[in-house]
This record gives structure tokens, sequence and C-alpha cells, in this order.
């Protein structure tokens, strides 16, 4: 699942004390119908891993992290060690822990909702209730887009598992190109600076590197490996040129 | 273990370790996680493994070593999507049909 651009409403147009909750409905369900019909190439692409359908609605019903569950079934499907496959799923999906955070702050969910409400913590669920100017417009668009992605995303994910059965052979479709092209999708609106950029690069050569000599599963693990070295690399070099301008500091974010 | 039970071994660890850090995020003081280089490192972290992903779902087949085949062509095709802005569907399409139609015009 892709965060699609939430418009800085903020930014572009004056405040305005209530917004209209229709205007947030219309958003929220903007990004849950669009992002919820992905779930299609999702069941397309777990069934061409080799996942029965019942797996695949499991995933999307109980995972129900987009990029988490492409990540697990292509790593399942090249014959990864099911503990491996898991563990970069999970790394994919820890970055919701950080959403719940900011969340929690602007949502106030009492006690008794907050072990439901979690299972809609995701990239666009987050993007849309930050978005809004209060409390309830947030709560308003987190439950809208939460309900409409959920829904739709788990229908097409059945009905892209059910038809890719239909379907034969994936890869004589094509359909062995859906997941990097997701992954892709998915990667574009997050590098955004020079330091994203390196992270990306190191971690495409670390992870083909790893290709020939390392068991399926592992060499994603080893990429990720990226992320602390690229930051652990700028930080040393910010601090040999602590004296730099602060458009040359800004330019290396 | 079979395939099978791999599978739903996989799945289960993934959907538990998935919604205990959705849950977490609601749930602890904000302080917790809130330092710049935990942050940070949360950010870059999903960079690193769609970046790899990526590469890996390209040339990566199930046996070891990689293969340059009609989804790198597909790939490029999702690329320029990507650049001109397109929705996400519209990325894994244009992946999807280039890779189809190569393979169906070469064999590759």
């Amino acid at each position: 699942m892709t965060a699609p651009p939430i418009p800085d409403r903020a930014a572009d147009q004056p405040p305005s004390p209530s917004p209209s909750r229709s205007r947030v409905v219309r958003d929220a369900l903007g990004v849950g119908v669009a992002v919820g019909l992905s779930g299609f190439a999702f069941g397309v692409t777990s069934a061409g891993a080799g996942l029965t359908v019942a797996q695949s609605c499991a995933l999307s019903l109980l995972v129900f992290t987009g990029a988490s569950q492409f990540a697990l079934v292509s790593a399942l499907g090249a014959g990864g060690n099911p503990l491996a496959a898991a563990a970069g799923a999970f790394f994919l999906g820890a970055r919701n822990a950080f959403y719940g955070l900011r969340l929690s702050g602007l949502l106030r969910l009492p006690a008794a909702v907050r072990p439901l409400a979690a299972q809609w913590v995701i990239d666009e669920t987050s993007a849309v209730a930050l978005a809004q100017r209060d409390r309830a417009a947030a709560r308003l668009g987190f439950t809208v887009t939460g309900a409409s992605l959920y829904a739709l995303w788990n229908l097409t994910t059945l009905l892209g598992a059910l038809g890719a059965s239909a379907l034969g052979d994936p890869a004589a479709w094509g359909l062995d190109a859906a997941g990097p092209a997701v992954f892709l999708a998915l990667l574009a609106p997050m590098v955004k600076g020079r330091t994203e950029r390196a992270v990306a690069a190191l971690a495409v050569l670390l992870a083909l590197a790893g290709l020939p000599l390392l068991p399926a599963g592992v060499p994603v693990l080893v990429a990720a490996l990226a992320a602390p070295l690229v930051l652990a690399g700028s930080r040393w070099t910010r601090r040999g040129t602590a004296a730099a301008g602060p458009e040359q500091r800004e330019a290396r974010r | 273990m079979s395939p099978d039970a791999r599978t739903w071994t996989a799945i289960t660890v993934t959907a538990a370790g998935c919604y205990a850090v959705k849950l977490l995020g609601l749930s602890v003081p904000a302080g917790l996680l809130e330092r710049p280089l935990v942050k940070r490192l949360a950010a870059l972290v999903p960079i690193a493994l769609l970046a790899a992903l990526t590469a890996l779902q390209t040339f990566g087949t199930d046996k070891p070593g990689f293969t340059v085949d009609a989804r790198a062509a597909g790939l490029a095709a999702a690329w320029v999507a990507v650049l001109l802005r397109a929705p996400f569907l519209v990325v894994i399409a244009a992946a999807v049909l280039v890779t189809a139609g190569l393979r169906a015009l070469s064999g590759v």
C-alpha cells in the first residue's frame, strides 16, 4: 500500500474553524478506495508465490500492512526460511509504531477502542488523520479511511487470489513483475533526499551481492543494514565538516 | 515442516509481530520512541528494505545467482510510470504489461 500525497490544506488555504465533515469523508474515501483496490495486486502476487486463497486472505485480514504482506509472500515464494521471511516483513511493519505514536496524541482513543483501532494504523490512515486540523476531523478521517481500506483490501485480496488460479502460469501474464513494481511504487515517495538515495543504492548493492551467496530471504535482511551504515556515515562526515554552511548542511539532510 | 505449515508459521509470526508494533505505538508514552536517532532509523529502514526487495524481485529466481529477463524491462516501465507520477495501479500495470508483452514476442 502506498501513501498517496495528501494535500496539505493547512498550507494551501486559510484555516477555517470547522472543516466540513463531508470534505473529510470524501478525502478519506478517495484514499481508502484507491489503495483498497490494490489488494487485487496482492491477491494475484500472493497466489503466484504459491499461497492458498485462505493464506492470502489471512494475511490481508491479520497483517493488514501492504509492504509487509508483499515482502512476506515474495520471500516465501523464493523458498525462504519462514522466520527470515517473517523478520523482513516485521521490519517493514515496524514503521507503523511511529504512526501510532503520532496518532495516539491526536486521536486520544479510549483504552477499550485502542486494540481495535491498532489494526488500522498504517501509512494511509495516518496520512489522512494527520492532515486534519482538529481531533474530530482526525478521528473521522482515520475511521473512514480505515474502514473503507480494510473492507476493500480484503475483498480485492480474495478476488485477486481466486482470479490468479484461473489465470494459470503467472509468469506468462507478466505477473511476476507485479511484485518489484509494487515495491518500487511504495519506495518512490519515501526517497526524498541524499541520505534516502544513498540508503536505497547501498541496499540494492548489498542485496544483489548477497543474492548468489546467501539463502533466500537473508539478502534483504543484510540490505537493511544500509540504513544504519549510511546514517553512521553521514553523521561521521557531518562531524568532519561541522563548520559547513547551513545550505550545505540542508542539502545533506 | 511441510510447505503449507511453513507458510502458516510465517503468517502467524508476521501477523503477531505487525499487530504488536501497531498497538505499541498507540499505547506507549510518546517520549520513549521519540528519540531523533530512532525516528531517523525508522524512516530509513523501510527504504533499504523496499529498495532491496525491488532489486531481488527483478533479478532473483528460485535458484541462486541473478538473471536479467523480461522483468527488468517491466521494472523499467514501472520506473517511467513512477517518474510520470502515475497512480499506484498504473505503475503495476505498466510492469505487468511490458513483461508479458516482451515474453509473448521474444520468449525471454
